[in-house]
């Protein structure tokens, strides 16, 4: 029986769970954390199972309170919505793992309220990729938005005020789509995907079909963080406490871009996106100039923390041009990009969580000795910037493979430079790093005999930050070995079949 | 032909692999624990690789999948004539390099010796990939690999000299693998396949301006480690590295990768047939013999010990390059013999400059006179070396300067003929007056005249490669196989030629 | 022309709104007046949809007799969508939760800057 309603139970009981934290919290402060870490293991089970099931019998439907589609509202999970719970869950399982004592440290008095916010953001995200709704995503799209603001609101000095920012531009985001809902309902009188996707074809050449699809791919560039919409992505997310950031940076983006894909490709179909409007094109060159831009910007950047969230900018924009180039390749690349991305950015915001945990500095210049101090700590980053260059066998090499490999079937000579570029600019930034944080400045004809002058004990992170930021690793090099398994197993199956 | 299904060549790869991590974790507290460790994981490395030869040399192939990625592509390890070629070489002078290395470090008491023995297993695991890789991706991997590894060890002095060094290093070997990368990924899409073949895989699909193209991408891309110019200004400035780093892998495993990479190229993705049709031989022929000329007239004017070894690396990189570029039996076959001569040749030369400078700290030129009186082992090891790299018989210089030169005649091609006696003139300029010094001018401040060689550790390792370049050079089979494999690797390339 | 404007008067109203809370929300200066200026947004696309449920002389859908369901039909054009309305009960909720969370965000503000104008708080945290 849980088997069967387990697309039900992972939304619900994130959400029943975050109501109930409050709760527990006025009991005793501390177990939050272990109840969130509960909920959320919960989640991941129910997570797996579902990809199980999916791939032994194909895609589920599950028909909410047994009303049938289209009048009620259903989940239906495929390939690529199974592979998104499982990041969505397991993501969150590890970030707030590793969130004892980051959150304890950082905003002492509102442990309670961050826990209850995070189980109402991994809520809203779960809503999101589970949904076969449209007004239903509307509605899980507000739910992660709002408690992203909160997440954001309650960082440092000035996170209020990116906070509002925040709001301002992601609520204008939020109402295009459902401007674009509003304007699908009218001509077709469905809010079912499915059924949408097959009423919509004919009307294909209604203007308010095309204005509707306008407003949507704004309203998800604006969530996504796509250049030039992006612009509320940095304050947002540096000044966001560590763990805030750890959870959003990872999930936000590459959950909107996950409801960019099923617009584009479930809902409408691809020839659509292909021929009738030249969106593909206008995508893929806004993801180009968001992958130079975010590498630049990101070179100028003397704090950790807001170096990667550029490099984030960056990220999505592969992400993006995958979707744009509307190839097998270039979308193969894209999802596995969703999954790599998602693995990278986690270990790299938990890594800066840790480094401000223990040394109360995010700015790279104070990095020295850093790789005594922390030497786990700053393998890991090693390891992370590795995948974010794209050395391989790391995960970002191959899904930098895919991409490149689509833009060389669509002739696009210019995209794959582009993607090479970056990969050269991304060097640049991690091992400015890495130099910062493992050498030593020496005199010229030092020879350096060992072991002189400054001792630096080791203090490394705690156990429960370094746990997760090993499962990171792990992760960044299990999804590279077997990147060609999961290609064939999931991925190949996410791509829809026209290509 | 048989083709067998091992997972020896990956076990190779894992041993090493293993091996460095249990260096990492033994650290600097149980140091001999941890050179045990090094010299090991070298040994049954080298076991693992010779127990490898027989079947290659009955003409047979050794293969294993690690991951499939799609239809076309796979991470695939297998073992051909030419990879077990540079495999043995990179396995057998890990040997050697190790126990120099050993004496190195500790005889000038080196910093960050752990992190140093780590990286250099790393390269050595990523040399073997490369030698055992079945397809052009698979060698891109354990080529970047290679990159990352080696970084570390550019920069291991960290004085603002070495990190210059390393981002110079980094900027041009990252830069060209990227541009591999993107002409491996073009030929996928065109192709269908990356897989090595004899002969290449190439022909018949493209126009002939895309595979000119395609052509000079990969050269480009495989010959910044191979150090042709002009891509060549990292080697000098890397030797700010410490020496049994110079020596092994700047002598022998990243620049022999390079060279491994642009000779896989040449001969086993484009192919003789291909080549000739476009013309590209002529051209890169061209390219190198500048290169050896240029580099020859360069080491002259180094006064640095190791600039000028640089240098002279760079002019038998490109002759090794030159050599395969004339497509022809003879002059691939000493081409790639080459590769293995020069190594033990040149490694040789380099642990004498280490040894040189951890006994009197000297490392200018000029300031070796009479040193040859103060340590006449190392001095005349090198005296044997830089024969050898000259081409003087009886040490294995000579049999791969003899079949290049058969090589340029079969080509019809006298010109490179005339360039390889113009280099080996060279050799002997900027050689000969080091010995002479070393042995018969009066000794400046630093030098005794007695006896008093440098550590035992190294002085070994330097013998037994000048000795091995001898016997090499009159046995040309004995040690490995070297000469077989390298003619059966010609033989299999030109099949009906 | 005419018939352009006046038989999409519920077009021309939406968008005007939306463009006047769009306007507030960029040109203002005072945290409030944004906040403001986002509901009108909200507000405008509510009543959008409100107004495509409309249907010429239809009535309220609330039907009569309700137990007697199944008996007899219903012409479903003489009543006016609902579903819209309801939907749009949601996004009245969306838009109030949108509204607390901004105005808490406000609040917090306001205690570290004690002050609302835009320009005062960015000149401010420099």
């Amino acid at each position: 029986m849980m088997v069967e309603q387990s697309p039900a139970l992972i939304v619900v009981v994130p959400l029943m769970c975050a109501l109930i934290t409050p709760i527990i919290g006025l009991v005793k402060k501390e177990w939050c954390y272990y109840w969130v870490l509960l909920t959320l293991l919960a989640a991941t089970v129910f997570s797996v199972v579902t990809m199980g099931r999916v791939l032994s019998e194909g895609t589920i439907r599950y028909f909410l309170g047994n009303w049938d589609p289209p009048y009620g509202i259903e989940y239906v999970i495929d390939h690529l919505n199974a592979m998104m719970l499982v990041i969505i869950s397991g993501i969150s399982f590890l970030v707030a793992f590793h969130s004892k004592e980051s959150v304890a440290d950082e905003m002492p008095g509102r442990i309670v309220f961050f826990y209850t916010i995070f189980l109402l953001q991994v809520t809203g995200f779960i809503g999101i990729v589970i949904t076969g709704d449209v007004f239903n995503l509307y509605v899980f799209l507000e739910i992660a938005s709002l408690a992203g603001y909160a997440l954001v609101a309650i960082g440092e000095d000035g996170a209020p005020l990116a906070s509002f920012r925040y709001i301002i531009l992601g609520t204008v985001g939020a109402c295009f789509y459902l401007l674009g809902v509003g304007y699908l309902y009218m001509v077709t009188g469905s809010l079912n995907m499915l059924d949408l996707a097959q009423l919509l074809p004919e009307l294909y050449h209604s203007k308010v079909i095309l204005v509707a699809f306008a407003f949507f791919m704004v309203g998800v560039a604006v969530k996504m963080a796509l250049f030039p919409l992006h612009v509320w992505l940095p304050d947002a997310y540096t000044k966001a406490p560590s763990s805030s950031s750890a959870l959003l940076a990872p999930l936000m983006t590459k959950v909107a871009a996950y409801v960019m894909i099923r617009i584009m490709f479930t809902i409408f179909e691809p020839c659509f996106s292909m021929e009738m409007l030249p969106v593909t094109a206008v995508l893929s060159w806004a993801a180009v100039i968001a992958i130079i831009a975010g590498a630049v910007m990101a070179l100028a950047q003397r704090d950790l923390k807001r170096m990667l969230v550029y490099i984030l900018v960056s990220e999505v924009g592969y992400i993006a041009l995958g979707v744009g180039l509307a190839n097998r390749n270039g979308l193969t690349g894209s999802i596995l990009h969703i999954l790599n991305d998602a693995c990278m950015m986690m270990t790299l915001f938990l890594i800066v969580g840790a480094i401000v945990y223990k040394t109360r500095t995010r700015t790279i210049a104070d990095f020295r000795f850093l790789h005594r101090k922390m030497p786990l700590t700053m393998a890991a980053l090693v390891v992370a910037g590795l995948s974010v260059i794209g050395i391989p066998p790391t995960c970002g090499f191959f899904s930098k493979w895919y991409l490149i490999l689509g833009a060389v079937d669509a002739k696009q000579w210019i995209f794959a430079v582009v993607l090479l570029l970056s990969s050269l600019l991304n060097a640049v930034l991690f091992f400015r790093v890495i130099e910062y944080a493992y050498l030593e400045p020496r005199a010229e004809d030092d020879h350096g005999h060992e072991e002189e002058g400054v001792i630096i004990r080791i203090e490394e992170a705690p156990v429960t930050m370094l746990l997760p930021i090993f499962a990171g690793v792990a992760g960044i090099f299990l999804f590279g070995i077997y990147s060609g398994k999961i290609i064939s197993t999931i991925i190949q199956y996410a791509v829809p079949t026209c290509f | 032909m048989e083709v067998i299904f091992s997972v020896q060549p990956f076990a190779a790869v894992l041993v090493v692999l293993g091996g460095a991590f249990l260096i990492l974790f033994t650290g600097e507290h149980r140091r001999n624990l941890r050179e045990t460790w090094t010299i090991l994981t070298s040994l049954i490395l080298f076991s693992l690789v010779v127990s490898l030869t027989p079947t290659i040399l009955r003409g047979g192939l050794i293969e294993f999948t690690l991951i499939q990625l799609t239809e076309g592509v796979a991470l695939q390890l297998r073992v051909d004539e030419f990879g077990m070629y540079f495999g043995l070489l990179a396995s057998g002078l890990w040997i050697l390099t190790s126990f120099y290395s050993i004496g190195y470090v500790r005889g000038l008491k080196e910093h960050g010796q752990t992190r140093y023995f780590f990286n250099f297993a790393i390269c050595i695991m990523a040399a073997i990939g490369i030698a055992f890789s079945a397809n052009l991706l698979t060698l891109f991997v354990f080529y970047e690999i290679l990159t990352v590894a080696t970084y570390p060890l550019v920069i291991h002095k960290e004085t603002s000299e070495a990190i210059m060094g390393g981002r110079k290093y980094l900027v041009y070997t990252l830069t060209a693998g990227v541009v591999i990368l993107f002409a491996a990924i073009w030929i996928y899409s065109m192709t269908g396949t990356l897989d090595f073949k004899p002969g290449g895989f190439v022909k018949g699909h493209g126009t002939s301006s895309t595979l000119t193209l395609l052509f000079f991408l990969l050269i480009a891309g495989f010959g910044v480690k191979a150090a042709i110019m002009p891509l060549h200004e990292w080697l000098p400035t890397a030797m700010v590295a410490p020496t049994p780093v110079s020596a092994l892998l700047h002598a022998v495993a990243v620049v022999k990768a390079g060279v491994f990479g642009c000779l896989r190229v040449i001969l086993y993705v484009f192919g003789p047939e291909v080549l000739h049709e476009l013309d590209l031989w002529l051209i890169l022929a061209y390219v190198t013999a500048f290169t050896v000329i240029v580099s020859g007239m360069y080491a002259l004017a180094q006064d640095n010990l190791k600039r000028r070894l640089a240098f002279s690396t760079i002019n038998n990189l490109s002759i090794i390059v030159m050599g395969a570029a004339l497509i022809t039996p003879h002059a691939v076959t000493g081409s790639i013999f080459h590769i293995g001569s020069h190594g033990f040749m040149k490694i040789t030369l380099f642990f004498v400059a280490g040894a040189i400078y951890v006994k009197t700290h000297k490392q200018n030129i000029s300031e070796l006179d009479g040193i040859g009186r103060q340590m006449p082992i190392t001095m005349g090891a090198f005296a044997i070396a830089a024969a050898g790299v000259a081409g003087t018989p009886p040490v294995c210089g000579f049999i791969s300067k003899w079949y290049l030169a058969l090589g340029c005649l079969e080509a019809k091609q006298i010109v490179f003929l005339f360039v390889l006696l113009t280099s080996a003139m060279l050799d002997i300029a900027y050689f000969f007056p080091i010995i002479f010094n070393s042995f018969f001018k009066k000794p400046k401040d630093g030098v005794v005249l007695h006896f008093n060689e440098a550590p035992m550790m190294m002085v070994i390792p330097l013998s037994l490669t000048a000795i091995i370049s001898v016997v090499l050079g009159i046995f040309p089979s004995a040690i490995f196989n070297f000469f077989n494999l390298a003619s059966l690797a010609a033989t299999k390339i030109f099949g009906g030629m | 022309m005419l018939e352009f404007i006046v038989g999409k008067y519920n077009f021309w109203i939406y968008i005007i709104l939306m463009m006047i809370g769009f306007y507030a929300m960029i040109e203002k200066n005072n945290l409030v007046k944004k906040i403001i200026g986002m509901n009108i947004f909200q507000t405008s696309i509510i009543l959008f949809f409100i107004s495509i449920a409309y249907k010429k002389g239809g009535t309220l859908p609330i039907l009569h007799h309700a137990h007697a369901h199944g008996e007899q039909a219903y012409s479903v054009a003489e009543y006016i969508n609902p579903l819209p309305h309801v939907l749009m009960l949601t996004a009245i909720v969306v838009m109030v939760a949108t509204l607390g969370v901004a105005l808490a965000v406000v609040i917090m503000i306001y205690r570290k800057y004690h002050t609302l104008e835009e320009d005062e708080i960015l000149k401010a945290s420099k």
